[in-house]
This record gives structure tokens, sequence and C-alpha cells, in this order.
């Protein structure tokens, strides 16, 4: 059946099996494959979508239950021009490893500081229950959320990759232009 | 810019973009056109003789490509019957592993057939379809019946106990007979999933034109990958590209050859299509390798003043239905730490590997290494609690000393650096040990226990020199210097977590006075990287970064002479000197790596004989292992109503020699405490008598969540290596090794009141909530 | 991680729904959050072969709660329910167990109605409901009966919901003095022991109250004798507690697994119950 979904903003229509879970539908019709799944019973929360603002499981909806709402993925959270302060913060703070639970646990982590916008490490660990990580012993996610908390309670602006982590090409003389492919020395030798 | 500003320093990763953005590629992200599906048909029973199957049905469904079985895959020209085991025991039993069962089931999950299909969800449909009719047939899971007799896994071997390996050092019997006291213990260390993230996840394609297989996979061992699948295959190896994209977390259970890989790897063959397969949590829990599962029977003899003589060990260690990649190789690891960072000579010992209708164990994170550490640190404070010292005082006792390394322990290994009191006092310090005591006899007047456990473990990683590890000793790095000057690092190591895109790119950014933007890190692919051996055993800095440091110095060795060329000058009057080169005592002229990469490549600038190009591919064989160490300390409060253990504190300080990236280092300390002492408290793979596995999704089995784990607190001492260039050891696996003891010593002292001496792991709460049903000698009330 | 394939209808109305489940029979499901049978059909513990969407169903979702009682639409999400600061007033042992089901994503999309209509053992609800003495509104097609919530959880995932009837709204007095504690699988956040508490004080002593534990039997039950036991006692003298709660679980076949015996469960029954009365004692 055709079902109308908002994703990112986006509006888009899509055929569907009604029994097709709303991470496939995001992963394989709409090629957005930030949303991963971990598991199959609805605990690891690495599928962890906002439907309608608020997070959950998207392996735990189906696509034709959430017709005619709005669904925004990690790739809607930011993007590398202008990271949300939560994607900022679980990079700055080490808060990731293998990265497959991560955009689950930022998306968990955004709908967090939603409800709490200052929460004590005690409620970031209580709020981010419904997400598990294999790799950073949470130690840094904490951290990360206690900072993006911080930052966002403070207004600030938004970061693009390039302004945290530039990318200069390197200057060498010659430049990389068509003298460097053909030097001078050797274009004269050709005359 | 000061020279040295990258090493050491706590900077972003360099990976993080992609994977904070949700723009990584991870296997399932892989988008082929034409792709198919697959889904494995896995036996419900843990031994079962397979009588008929009816694929009839499944063939039928219009989605279905095809369908293949055990004896499909048996007949099938060139295939290996039998997937590989690495190991160096003449006497071991390798009874054939086929990639699908042939005609019998040994373990629950085992398959036993493949269904291919359009999508992924006609590929499940279709696999329901598959009628399998099976004879069920005795199943044995307990280690010790298994290894008495019969039913036998494997009927033919008349036998399940794999291979026996005696070892003896000193004189345990002369130590045995003079001691003060002796313990014996029993200290099961339990089975484990080691449940990364991401499951195992491949996708198949073949190039018939090309001949050309490519397999992605989320593997730690692309290269290991690829020689093994040519050898079982049949298939030249240099016709196939085994691709690790990104790579969710592996623990060790991605170092292998799994029966997946082979028939997804065959099918695509057969079918040329790509072929997808995705495992579901539950079958992750069913056929990916568990960790641990040893009984460890421990006698331990020792002196008054607390100084342990001896040690009695048997080792008897689950090996599952069948052999993974390393299986029968762990326990051997276990063995050979049974000395954790103590000093005695004498030691007598045995492992046993046995048979059961289990999944295979193999390597996971720590890898035998914490099961020795586990027993040993138990036993220390067994000692104390015996001799009524205090379990740091016995450590003390029976530390090496710190001069004297490199040690040659009774089991035959060198340590080759370490400090283990300064450690130790270090942690004491910080965590005000004394203060702890005193508030431990307070509380305990009032009927509350608290418990402080200390672990000072030693681990060995690195791995490994080639004469320990044939084939997986040594690891590989090339360096390209490219015409405009950006550099290219090709690593052998295989990084999925561990941040080794942007620890690398620190050390050539310093070595070769680069900026680190310049360089770019590439791992992961057999097409593009030269062979490598992967990641696993805390050896991808420590011997894939060592082999990088041998090519930065070819690199630097070759733009020397590219400078003193351009210059006029000796080659060995010019020197690399923050970053840039220069004539020893004249500053006013340099030459950066980058106008030298350019020179190379320009080739009449260059000195006769010398030949074009920047580059350098090395190789780093170690010559030892590295043995990484530390103190962890663990505070918890156990609640005499119900058992239920609270963290109080947990407290690290390891020592893994130089520090790369700090915060990079401390990330893998977190998550590894986060593993170890979730062994401590949660985790347990349980199979039942039949072969049924109960543990067999995360709503049953517990790995932690944010609220069950504490926060760490870390520090660090610096004990540099000899072992290699780099003068650092790994410390992906420190963190689980010292953390599982330290929590079990802290909450069975908790119970100390209680009379107890050990209790086995997982310290659930019923368990502890059982022992302090006893009348706690303290006389306080409960 | 595939369910079986079914067809699935939207209902606009109770009527609608009434309507599609009579029409589909025993095949058909309603599907509210889904965080009950979602999981189950993708592990093909369950294959309905319709699913009738009731979650936009309007006027089943809300909470109304004062002095005076609370009733709550059985739409109502979790999340609500955690949220609500009057609730967590007029009946805080619904709001603690709102707060400590499952996890924030389960709590966003999941119901106080499919939760009960699931009848889990090891819910938190049920204890809840019955230590509040929860009235169930069921609609069917000759109208509405009403059940309490004793009356509703019958056993292990049955209630009395007949199969075409819809649970719409539940309802309950107020209980200032209320709490619910829990004892958490590990793994699955789920009651290896939970214990509901409703009270009555005076003069500093309890008058009356309403005990209800979860996770150990087949289904959620009373703690009668824990109840009389309680009568009179003053709920800060733990010892007193202790010795009411002692054998809440008395005569109640306990369930094991491999976290927790049938005889550590019963044993944990008392020390949860305990602590629940010690909590509704000092609410708000």
């Amino acid at each position: 059946m055709q079902i109308d979904l908002t994703v990112n903003g986006n509006q888009t229509f899509i055929d569907v099996e009604p029994r097709l879970l709303l991470v496939h539908a995001l992963r394989d019709s709409l090629n957005l494959t930030g949303t991963h799944v971990g598991c199959d019973t609805s605990s690891c929360g690495a599928c962890t979508v906002l439907l309608d603002g608020v997070s959950v499981k998207s392996c735990t909806v189906f696509a034709v239950q959430a017709s005619g709402h709005e669904v925004t993925t990690i790739e809607g959270i930011g993007t590398a021009d202008s990271l949300h302060p939560m994607q900022e913060a679980f990079w700055t703070a080490h808060g990731l490893q293998c990265g497959y639970c991560t955009t689950g646990m930022i998306v968990s982590a955004v709908d967090l500081l939603k409800r709490n916008p200052d929460p004590s490490d005690d409620e970031i660990r209580a709020g981010l229950e419904g997400n598990l990580c294999r790799c950073t012993g949470y130690e840094n996610i904490v951290k990360a959320v206690r900072a993006a908390g911080a930052a966002m309670r403070a207004g600030e602006a938004r970061h693009s990759v390039n302004e945290l982590m530039p990318i200069h090409p390197p200057t060498v003389e010659p430049p990389p232009s068509g003298e460097a492919i053909i030097p001078q020395q050797l274009q004269e030798a050709k005359v | 810019m000061a020279f040295t500003t990258m090493v050491g320093a706590r900077i972003r990763r360099r990976e993080d973009p992609r994977l904070i953005t949700g723009r990584a590629t991870y296997v399932d992200d892989v988008r082929q056109v034409g792709t198919v599906y697959a889904a494995f048909v896995r036996s419900p029973y843990g031994h079962a003789k397979i009588t008929s199957i009816d694929t009839a049905q499944a063939k039928s469904d219009p989605h279905v490509l095809a369908v293949y079985t055990g004896e499909d895959l048996h007949h099938a020209h060139n295939l290996k019957a039998s997937l590989p085991v690495a190991h160096k025991m003449p006497d071991l039993k390798t009874p054939p592993h086929y990639v699908l069962a042939l005609d019998e089931a040994r373990v629950v999950g085992e398959a036993v057939a493949i269904v291919v299909a359009d999508s992924p969800y006609t590929a499940r449909d279709a696999a329901e379809k598959v009628v399998v009719e099976y004879e069920q047939l005795p199943a044995v899971v307990d280690i010790e019946k298994a290894a008495a007799g019969p039913p036998y896994v494997h009927e033919s071997l008349g036998t399940n106990v794999a291979f026996t390996m005696p070892f003896s050092a000193g004189d345990p019997d002369k130590a045995f007979a003079e001691a003060d006291v002796t313990i014996k213990q029993r200290i099961v260390n339990q089975r484990v999933a080691p449940v990364p993230i991401e499951p195992r996840s491949m996708v198949a394609s073949y190039d018939a034109g090309m001949q050309q297989l490519t397999l992605y996979s989320a593997t730690q061992i692309p290269h290991l990958l690829r020689t093994q699948l040519a050898i079982v295959l049949g298939l030249p190896e240099n016709k196939i590209r085994v691709i690790a994209p990104e790579v969710g977390g592996g623990f060790g259970a991605k170092l292998n050859v799994y029966a997946e890989e082979v028939v997804v790897s065959w099918v695509a063959m057969q079918l040329e299509r790509p072929v997808k397969y995705i495992e579901t949590r539950s079958e992750c829990f069913q056929a990916m390798i568990h960790g641990r599962d040893q009984i460890d029977d421990l006698e331990v003899a020792a002196k008054n003043d607390g100084t342990i003589t001896a040690l009695r060990l048997k080792i008897t260690a689950n090996m599952g239905a069948y052999h993974q990649l390393l299986t029968p190789v762990i326990p051997t690891l276990t063995m050979l730490m049974a000395h954790g960072c103590y000093k005695f000579e004498n030691i007598a010992a045995e492992v046993v590997g046995v048979f059961t209708n289990t999944m295979s164990t193999d390597a996971y994170r720590g890898a035998g290494r914490p099961e020795a550490t586990f027993f040993i640190e138990r036993a220390i404070d067994m000692v104390a609690q015996r001799l009524k010292l205090d379990p740091v005082e016995v450590r003390r006792k029976n530390f090496i000393a710190s001069d004297a390394f490199p040690h040659t322990t009774a089991t035959g290994l060198t340590y080759d650096s370490g400090d283990y009191e300064t450690t130790m006092d270090k942690a004491l310090a910080i965590i005000d040990y004394a203060g702890l005591r005193k508030q431990q006899e307070e509380l305990r007047k009032q009927g509350r226990y608290l418990g402080i456990g200390i672990s000072t473990y030693v681990e060995v990683c690195g791995m490994g020199p080639s004469a320990a590890m044939p084939a997986a000793g040594w690891d590989s790095a090339t360096i390209r210097v490219e015409p405009t000057g950006s550099i290219t690092v090709l690593t052998g190591v295989s990084p999925h977590g561990q941040g080794q895109e942007t620890t690398f790119a620190q050390i050539v950014a310093d070595e070769l006075g680069v900026p680190i933007d310049h360089v770019s890190v590439i791992h992961g692919d057999t097409d593009k990287v030269q062979y490598g051996v992967g990641t696993f055993g805390s050896r991808g800095t420590a011997v894939g970064g060592a082999a990088l440091k041998l090519a930065i110095d070819t690199i630097q060795a070759k733009a020397v002479k590219i400078a003193a060329h351009q210059w006029e000058a000796n080659p060995d009057d010019v020197e690399y000197r923050n970053g840039k080169m220069q004539v020893k005592g004249d500053p006013s002229k340099s030459m950066t790596t980058a106008e030298a990469g350019f020179l190379a490549f320009m080739g009449d600038k260059l000195p006769p004989g010398l030949e074009p190009g920047l580059d350098a591919t090395r190789r780093f064989e170690p010559p030892n292992f590295v043995f990484p160490f530390g103190t962890h300390i663990c505070v918890v409060e156990v609640d005499a109503q119900s058992g239920e253990v609270k963290f109080v504190k947990y407290l690290a300080v390891d020592d893994c020699g130089r520090l790369i990236n700090p915060m990079i280092a401390e990330g893998q300390i977190h998550g590894g405490i986060a593993q170890g002492l979730s062994q401590a408290l949660f985790e347990e793979v349980v199979y039942d008598g039949n072969g049924q596995l109960l543990t067999g999704t995360l709503m049953d089995y517990a790995i932690p969540h944010a609220e069950q784990v504490p926060h760490y607190e870390l520090d660090h001492t610096v004990t540099p290596t000899t072992v290699n260039p780099l003068g650092i050891k790994g410390i992906g696996e420190a963190g689980t090794i010292g953390s599982t003891p330290a929590v079990a010593n802290a909450v069975i002292d908790a119970l100390a009141p209680f009379g107890v001496v050990h209790i086995d792991m997982p310290l659930k709460p019923e368990k502890l909530w059982a022992a302090m049903q006893a009348v706690p000698s303290n006389g306080s009330v409960r | 991680m595939i369910p079986a394939a079914f067809d699935y209808v939207r209902a606009n109305s109770v009527e609608d729904a009434l309507r599609l489940l009579t029409e589909h029979g025993e095949d058909a499901k309603l599907l509210a959050g889904g965080h009950s049978l979602i999981p189950m059909m993708k592990l093909r513990l369950a294959a309905p072969a319709m699913l009738i969407d009731i979650a936009g169903i309007p006027q089943l979702d809300g909470i109304t709660a004062s002095g005076g009682g609370v009733t709550i639409g059985a739409l109502t999400k979790h999340a609500a329910l955690a949220a609500s600061a009057d609730l967590r007033k007029h009946a805080p042992a619904l709001w603690d167990a709102a707060n400590d089901l499952g996890d924030p994503q389960v709590r966003n999309r999941g119901t106080i109605g499919g939760a009960s209509a699931h009848g889990d053992p090891s819910a938190d609800y049920p204890a809840v409901l019955q230590a509040l003495d929860a009235t169930f509104t069921l609609a069917g097609k000759g109208g509405t009966r009403e059940l309490r919530a004793a009356e509703f959880f019958l056993g292990m995932f049955e209630t009395a919901l007949g199969a075409n009837e819809m649970l719409t709204r539940i309802a309950f007095d107020a209980a200032p003095n209320s709490a619910y504690v829990k004892f958490h699988h590990p793994a699955s956040h789920y009651a290896v022991v939970g214990a509901a508490v409703a009270l009555t004080l005076s003069g500093g002593k309890i008058a009356s109250a309403r005990v209800a534990i979860t996770g150990i039997g087949d289904a959620a039950f009373r703690a009668g004798g824990v109840e009389s036991a309680l009568q009179g006692v003053n709920p800060n003298d733990a010892a007193a507690v202790k010795a009411a709660c002692a054998g809440a679980a008395r005569g109640v076949q306990a369930r094991a697994d491999t976290f927790a015996s049938a005889s550590y469960r019963s044993a944990m029954a008392d020390v949860f119950a305990a602590r629940a009365v010690a909590k509704a004692a000092s609410a708000r």
C-alpha cells in the first residue's frame, strides 16, 4: 500500500507491504542508511529515530503506522555543514568508537535534552537506557550529552565539520597545476 | 609549529564525521544493483541427525532464486569440506567442520541450508518453507560430563576430549609439601557472548568476466579471511577481494572465518548476483563465537607471610561443537599467563579442551588472559583472607620487582617491562585505600556491606611474534608521499573503532612534519592495502603502528638523500629536525617531506641510482609480545536484603607505555572495563541439558546499559617497552582483563563477614542474597 | 526480525474497530503502540493475519486526574503518564511504573491499554492497577462493561478481554499514598519482582493497604495476607513493615528463569513490598 512519510522535512510517497518495518523503509526505500539495526527484540536502540519529534525504535514501528507522520533520522539531525551540538559533542568527547550504536544514541540524546535540558549524569544514564553501546562503557557518552546540554543552553552556534577539522590541500611548491605535471624544465627542453 | 604536537595530543578522531552524521558505510549499507538476499535454515536442536531436507516448497516460491543444502555444497567442485583452525598442537582432534551441516547438526543454530530470494523478507518467508526432518541425538553440554565419556559430539572421534596439554616447571610437589597453607578452589569462568552491536554482515558478488569474487564482510581480518577463502573455495587468492568497510565492533568475534562467509561467497559465484546476508541478533547469539567457558581448578601453596610458592592448575575448556579459527589456542593463553604479575617458580598445569553441543568458543576481548587474571587475582585474595592479611600486602609480597625486567616466567614468557608496585601505590593513594577500609568497618557495624576489590593485572598482547603465532605475528604499513604532498598510509591492520585513522595520522604528522590533514589512513581492503594481519590481540598500534614507524624511517632516509642531492650536501650531513630536513647546523636551508616527494616524482631531481617516487612498504616482526599492566580498584555496596550490587567507585591506573592519543586510549579502557565488569555481574550464556540456548536474545542476555555501569576514574603510569620502536603497549583488552577480578573481589570482599570465600560469576543478586542468609561474623544486624 | 505478512487497516472509531474485529475474527489483532505485539511478530511468536490500527481513534488518549479520581484513556502513552504532574500527585504508583517501564523509546510509543491487554506476567501495570483497584472499561458490540483490575488479569498473557472487545478506559480513585518499586531484569527491563502499594494512613498508622505483586506468578496478584497484616502498622517502623510483608507471595506458584529462581523471586516479593510500603507512606 502507498504511504505518505515526511522524512527530514521531505514528503515522500512509497509503496510498502504492511509488514515493512519503518527502519527498513528508511534504509532500503529511502536509502537513509544512518539508522542501523542491532537487534530483533527492540532492545538496542541503534534504530532510534524521531517520530513526530519523539524518539522511537524504528524497528518496532511498521512503516504504515508512520504514514502521515514526520520522521527525523540522524541525517536530519545535523549534517557535515551544520552539525547538531549533540553530534559535535559526541565527536569532541570521544563518545563513540565503532560508531554503529552512535546514530541511534545521538537521536535518543537529542530527545533526552528536549525533555530535560539540564540533566544530571544520573538522569543522562537513565535517559539513555534504551540504547546499548558495547564499545565506550558509556563514560564519554555521558560526558558528551552533558557538554551538548551546556552548549545548547548557551545557545552556541552550530559548527561545520570543516571548521572543527579543517582539511587544506598541501601548499607544496610548485603548486598542483599543469606545471606540476609538465614542469617548466621539460617544456623548455621540448622547445 | 613546534615539533611533536600531535603524538600525545587529545585530538578529535578523523573517522568520526562520517559516523556521527550517519554517512558511514557498514556492510549492510553497501548498495549493489541486482542484490539478492540470503536466509539460513538453522538447526533447532543441540544434537540431531538430519534425516531429510525438502526444499521443493521453498524453491517453488517465485521470489526464491535458489536453495542449497549441505549435500549440494559437499559435492561442489573445489569446495573444501572443512573450515580452518589455526593451532600448533600435534594431537589436536580436528573433526570436519562443514560450512552447511551435512548429515548431523551438533549445535543449536548450525546452518543446515541457505535460501536466496529477492528481498530479505521473502528470504525469511522461504526459509520457513524448507522442511528439515531431524532425529534428535543425545546432547552433552556440561564440560566435565563430556570429558568423562559418551555421548560424543563427534561419534567418530570416540571421545569429546579435543586435546590435553600438560605443563610443569620447578618442583610444585615439594613446594606444596613445604607450604604453610594450601588453598584449593574451583573457579568457573562462565561462557559469555561478545555482542558487537553490528551483527555478522556480509555481501558477496562475483564478476564472471573478471573471475573476481568480492566479499564485503564485517571482519577484523580482511587479508587472513581472503587467504582462507582462497583455500576453502579453491580459488586463486589474487581473484578474491575482501573489504572490511566500517565495522561495528568485533571484540574478537569477527576475528574468524565463518561458515556463512564461505557459503554466501560460493552462492554469489553460482548465481552471479550480489548476495547479502545480515544475521539477526538471535542468530548472532547462536552462531557467532562465544568467549571464556573454562573450569579452572586451582591449588595454591603459600607461606604464612603471604608468599605464594606454587600453583597447581587444571584448565578444562569448552571448545563447543567445532573448532573455529582459534578455538583451541585460547585456553593455552590462560596457562601461559597463570603467573599474573607474581614471581612464583613452581607450577603444574594441564589444559584440556572438550567438545560439547554448544557454539564454539574463541577469541573474545582478552581471549584466554582474562581467565588467568581472574583466577590468580581471586587466589591472591583467598590467600589474604585465609592468612588474615591485607590483599594489598599479599600482592606486594609476590610482585615481580621493578628491577627484575625483562623477566622470564616459569611458563616461558619474557615480560618486557613493568613496575607493578608503583601503579598499585598510585591507585591506593588516589582512592584513599586506608580510608575506604575504615569506612567499610564502620558501615559493617550498621549492617551495610561495602566491598573493596583490587586487581593488579598484567597481560600479554601486541600479538605477537611469529615464533608464537606463525602467519599472524607481523603487520605492515605503506606510506606514499603523493606528488602534490598528500600522504597516504595503507595499514595492514583493520581498525573497527580503535581510531587508527587518527593515531597513525598523528604519528606520521609529527615524524614527517606534515599537517595532520594531509595524511589519510586507508585500511580494510585487500585490493588497496598490502597484505596485513588485522586488528586483534591489542596489536593495532603495537604492531601495525610499529610497521608504520619503520616505513617512516625508510621515507625519511630517502627524503634525506633527495634533499642532500638538491643541496649538493653529504646525505650524512642532512637530518630531520622539527619535521623538516636541514643541513646539520645550518638552518638557512630546509626542505619538507612534501617537497622531497615532489622532487622524487619529478625524477630528474634525484641523485644517480635513486629510484623515483617517495614511498615505502615495511613490515614489523615484533621480537616479543608486550605486557601492559595496571591496578584496578572497585568499590561496591551489596544490599543484604536483595543481593543487589551498587557501584560506589571505580578506579583504573593502567600502564600501556607511551600514549599516542590519550583520549582514544582512555576510551579503550572505559569500554574494556564495561565489558569486564559486565562479565563479573551480568553476563552468562546458558544452554539447557539438551543444548537449547536459553539466553538467545537481548531480552535474556544482559549487556549493560548506561545506568548499570559506574563512572570510571582513570589515571596511568608510563613504563615504555623496547619491543617496538614506538615504545607502546596495547590497550585494547587491558580494561577487560583488569576489571573482572576487581569487581568480583569487591563483591566477595563485601560478603566476607558472611564467611564467603568464593562465588562464581556472574555475581547475580540471587547468589549474593543466598550467601548473605548466613549470620554475619561481625554480629551486625541485617 | 521479519514478521509474517498481514493486512493492515486503520480504524477511525471504537465502533469501526469493533466492526473490523468481528469481521476478521480470530485472525485480527488490535494495534495501538505495538510495543507488546510487534516484538512478538518479529520473532514470529505471533502472526496475526490482520492488524487493526486503533492509534488514530480520537478521545481515547488522555489523563484526567484530581483528588476525586483518575481516568485514563486506553491509548494514553506511557510517556504521557510519566510526564503527568497530576498523576504524580494523585496516583504516584502509576506514575512510578510509567517512568520505570521499558525505556524512553518504548514509553514514547507504548500505551497503557496495549500493555494491559497483553497480560504479560512480568509487566508493571497489572500490579499497579490492582493496587489502585482500577476499573477497566471494555467496549463490545453490545455496549460496554466494566471489570475490576483483579478480574481483568487472569493468567499468563491472558486477560478477561473478549475476542471482539476493546479496552477503552481505565479509572480509579485517587491514591496519593501509593508507590511502585521494581526489581529490574538486567536485560529486559521487565519486573523480576514489582510491588505496588496503595495506603490510607490515619494517625501515623496504616489504616488500610492494597498490595499487588507482579513478576512472580502467571499473573500479578493481590497479597491479601500482607494487606491485612499492614493494618495498624506504623509505616516508618521498618521492622514492623518487614514483618507484615513476610510471605507476600505465599501460595503463588512462582516462575523461574536464568536470572532468578522461584524461591528467590518469592523472597524478593517480601523485600520489594516492604520498600513499596515505605515509599508509599512517604509519597508527596
